[in-house]
């Protein structure tokens, strides 16, 4: 049941590149931003790089949640899948897989750039790259939560932000971590090892949170 | 009375008002009688601390004050799940009338701990473990209010709530651990709290009796809160129109 | 146990920490207190309410009657 579901939503990304693209787009500018906007020495790029780096990928994945089910929700499509699928659950979370492609992937894929643009040490990228990945599935799944339950609000936006960056705070803290430590060129793992378990703890409760999320906003349609 | 017809009692916001009228005066005056003794106590009588002085006292309102305010948060994550798995009414009178008090602790948690610090470790403020904790705890609470406040349906809000709720508590143990094992690496070990055991008696009763007064506290605030809540939703109900039809009747 | 302080002018000082212990210690009553009475006028409101309008609701029922 999963694979179709999963085709399908991919195919309804591959079309609609927009939702992907602005939110890419949005990061390199902000990245840009941090870049020319603050005279780093090379000193203090080593040391905020890392922090500056996982903002902005926080920033941009809650641009793109802000329409991760806006327009289904419009069009009566989330009203059907949920109330008709034998097990909703795993609808959210093929689109939930596909949105993490769609930014954490493609981040993870985009670090050497970012990690160029920021001024982080070539010695850092690996790290980087692992933390991307083992980091952003938590924001894709924990984000899809506020993602649910704003979708109803015209101006969800802020709220989405205001619901949902909290529980991104410590992604940041432990994928920053790892990037200023691989930066100075100690190597712990333990960061990247505790990215993995809140993506893990997301994983158990993310999905079920959004769905049960989904059905209260469906109702106030 | 057994746990399960207490259970199935907390499912009528009438019982709740009539039980819990001698219960709201009691907290009254236990929290009124221990809040009194606490503050006369840690301000008079609790020894001076040998490095911080009498600045120290201030641990007597800023603990208390940020312990309670995650009670409220976890009391309040408790009653989400509560309406979420039993759709109890109650639960979501609960949830409403514990966010007034919890910001208003929270803000006052965040205040008198950087009031604290200032003479003690120089700054107002510090990023660590229970300062951000605590500030990420305010988040949530003006998270919770804001959703109620874009939800207008009454079913519908209560399930938002809860829900923000549960997510919430369990975020905060996550945080709070992330922030402190951050700091292990980037600042040596500052003053924590788990100084208490090595607090001569002198030092921690007037704590203890003012945590004691301010959970009081908040029970009377949040049950006295509640009792309004229900007056409200069940106000075109025929036994709160009985509660006040008597005096007309009797001409009292 | 006995008092910290040897006159009031000395308790009053905290020993030079007196804006941070008073800063402390005066927002905390102010809130606990503010908090109490806000909420005893609040009920105090809603009980004028209901009884105006359960006067209201007799009254309504008893020219119904007659």
């Amino acid at each position: 049941m999963f694979a179709p579901l999963f085709a399908r939503e991919l195919r309804v990304l591959l079309r609609n590149r927009g939702a992907v693209f602005n939110p890419m787009a949005f990061m390199f500018l902000a990245v840009m931003l941090f870049a020319v906007g603050s005279p780093l020495t090379d000193n203090s790029r080593a040391q905020f790089g890392g922090a500056i780096l996982w903002i902005i990928v926080l920033l941009t994945n809650m641009l793109s949640l802000d329409s991760l089910f806006r327009r289904d929700y419009d069009n009566g499509v989330l009203e059907q899948v949920i109330s008709t699928a034998a097990v909703p659950f795993v609808a959210v979370l093929s689109r939930m897989l596909v949105q993490w492609i769609g930014t954490g992937l493609l981040m993870t894929l985009l670090a050497p750039l970012l990690c160029l643009f920021l001024g982080l040490p070539n010695q850092a990228i690996p790290i980087t790259m692992l933390a991307l990945l083992l980091g952003t599935p938590a924001l894709s799944l924990l984000g899809a939560v506020g993602a649910a339950i704003t979708v109803g609000f015209s101006r969800g936006g802020i709220l989405l932000g205001l619901l949902v960056l909290p529980m991104f705070l410590p992604v940041l803290i432990f994928g920053a971590s790892a990037i200023s430590q691989a930066v100075a060129g100690e190597g712990s793992s333990a960061p990247l090892y505790w990215l993995a378990f809140i993506s893990m703890l997301a994983l158990t409760i993310g999905p079920f949170a959004t769905t049960a999320g989904l059905r209260i906003s469906l109702q106030m349609q | 009375m057994s746990l399960k017809e207490l259970w199935h009692k907390l499912g009528s916001p009438r019982w709740f008002y009539q039980m819990s009228s001698p219960w709201v005066t009691a907290f009254g005056f236990a929290a009124a009688l221990l809040l009194v003794i606490g503050v006369i106590w840690g301000l008079v009588y609790a020894p001076q601390d040998y490095q911080q002085g009498n600045s120290f006292r201030i641990m007597y309102v800023h603990v208390p004050a940020a312990m309670v305010a995650q009670s409220v948060y976890i009391g309040m994550g408790v009653a989400g799940f509560v309406l979420f798995v039993w759709r109890m009414k109650l639960a979501d009178v609960a949830i409403a009338a514990c966010l007034p008090f919890g910001v208003m602790l929270t803000t006052l948690a965040l205040f008198t701990g950087g009031v604290w610090g200032r003479p003690t470790w120089g700054t107002w403020w510090e990023w660590d473990g229970r300062t951000v904790s605590t500030l990420v705890l305010l988040f949530l609470f003006i998270g919770i209010y804001a959703l109620r406040e874009a939800i207008v349906d009454v079913e519908l809000r209560g399930r938002a709530s809860a829900l923000l709720a549960m997510v919430g508590t369990i975020n905060i143990p996550v945080i709070k651990y992330s922030v402190e094992w951050w700091n292990t690496l980037h600042q040596p070990a500052s003053f924590t709290i788990s100084e208490k055991p090595t607090m001569p008696p002198e030092m921690w009763l007037p704590l203890l009796v003012m945590v004691l007064g301010i959970y009081c506290y908040a029970a009377h605030n949040i049950m006295s809160r509640m009792r309004i809540e229900i007056l409200q939703r069940e106000s075109r109900t025929q036994w709160v129109r009985n509660l006040f039809v008597v005096d007309k009747v009797s001409g009292t | 146990m006995n008092p910290q302080f040897e006159t009031l002018n000395e308790f009053f000082a905290m020993g030079g920490h007196a804006l941070y212990v008073w800063l402390a210690y005066g927002s905390t009553i102010g809130v606990l207190l503010g908090n109490f009475f806000m909420l005893r006028s609040a009920k105090k409101r809603q009980l004028r309410e209901l009884k105006w309008s359960a006067r209201v609701a007799a009254e309504e029922l008893a020219t119904e009657n007659e």
